[in-house]
């Protein structure tokens, strides 16, 4: 299977992969999305992670708790929209000093094609950061490796909550496929 | 056909269940499933959900895929198991064969009032555990049902769920402590150094 059909992805879900396999995450909860079309691809084949199918991004909450529990360490991948879905979820997160590491590739941006995504995409960092969440937006392929591994570090040693939120622009808009995907 | 009245105490069942509890761990959806399993004796590998409604069963499937090797119980609610619903779709994908579920079902929401849920109207969580995927799921309506409830939450390979019709009780406020940061390191602590895997060692 062809991991990388657009040249300008870059390495990034290599990269970010690569961080998830350092800092020893065992389980990868997820909501598809285009974007994030090649690392569920690298999370999937990787036989130390379990990837994790979500019917809604609030279940990666318990699944990510409940393995901090256990001892493990469970990260959560989705599209930016599944931000409104973790709202009272997050309280949890707060209130327990759970580590929590989220990668939300964004919609409702430039070259956005569903004007139906851009309210909840603009309210991404505000409604991250009132359930105390840490917002750490990336514009450059090359900055997504650092920003993951600092933010599992971050979490995971300090007990902290990170989003790593990967904007539109550098996702660019061959990675949305028009075709399979109003 | 009418539905037999419920007779079975919730306190009862929960007590029946985490006796001798053994290496058992412990999720306690949020409201009276968390005072019930309180009222049975605080425990460390109890974790008491104080909020993040419907999310009990998932975190016990976080828990389940992180320790293979122990059995894990989730004890909540109709209507917290009715927020998420999709939790079993995602735990009869996953099929930890070490998890298992209680409902404790009232048909009410016991902490705002005793308002009726969706099972009030008939709504079969079993039914829809079984339609998941999950290998069993049933429903216990009275005493005679007790018996394998617990041979089956303690050791029939899961993922499974028993609904157990209880009466719309109010009953005391047996809180487990309210401290949520001290709820998890307590419960992880204990896990760990149980695991022999050196609790708190984090720089």
């Amino acid at each position: 299977m062809d991991l990388h059909p657009h040249p300008t992805a870059d390495l990034w879900p290599a990269a970010a992969h690569g961080a998830l396999r350092t800092h020893g995450v065992r389980a990868v909860g997820y909501v598809p999305d285009a974007g994030l079309r090649e690392i569920l691809l690298l999370c999937q084949e990787d036989p130390a992670i379990r990837a994790v199918p979500l019917t809604t991004e609030e279940e990666g909450i318990g699944l990510a708790m409940g393995a901090w529990l256990g001892g493990e360490k469970a990260v959560l991948l989705f599209q930016s929209s599944g931000v409104g879905n973790l709202v009272n979820a997050l309280g949890a997160v707060r209130e327990c000093s759970f580590p929590l590491v989220m990668l939300a590739t964004m919609r409702g941006e430039e070259g956005e094609l569903n004007p139906w995504q851009v309210p909840m995409g603009r309210a991404v960092p505000a409604v991250l950061e009132a359930m105390g969440v840490l917002v750490r937006r990336v514009e450059e392929p090359g900055e997504v490796g650092p920003a993951m591994d600092a933010a599992l570090r971050l979490a995971y040693e300090s007990d902290a909550a990170v989003a790593v939120v990967l904007s539109q622009r550098m996702l660019g808009i061959k990675s949305f496929q028009p075709e399979v995907e109003p | 056909m009418t539905k037999p009245p419920p007779t079975l105490h919730r306190r009862e069942v929960v007590a029946m269940l985490l006796a001798d509890r053994g290496d058992l761990l412990v999720v306690a959806g949020l409201g009276s499933p968390a005072w019930d399993c309180t009222a049975a004796g605080d425990h460390p590998l109890t974790f008491p959900l104080w909020g993040a409604m419907g999310q009990a069963a998932m975190t016990g499937l976080g828990l389940a895929l992180a320790r293979p090797e122990r059995r894990v119980l989730v004890v909540t609610g109709d209507g917290e198991a009715l927020m998420g619903l999709g939790a079993l779709a995602t735990i009869g994908v996953q099929r930890p064969g070490n998890l298992a579920l209680v409902v404790l079902d009232n048909e009410r929401y016991g902490e705002t009032g005793m308002q009726a849920t969706h099972t009030a109207h008939g709504v079969d969580l079993a039914g829809v555990a079984r339609a998941c995927g999950l290998p069993w799921a049933f429903t216990v309506t009275g005493p005679e049902g007790l018996p394998e409830l617990r041979e089956a939450i303690r050791a029939r390979p899961g993922p499974g769920m028993v609904v157990v019709k209880v009466l719309p009780e109010k009953l005391p406020l047996t809180f487990p402590p309210k401290d949520g940061a001290f709820l998890k390191s307590r419960f992880r602590d204990a896990l760990l150094a149980e695991e022999g895997e050196g609790a708190g060692t984090r720089p």
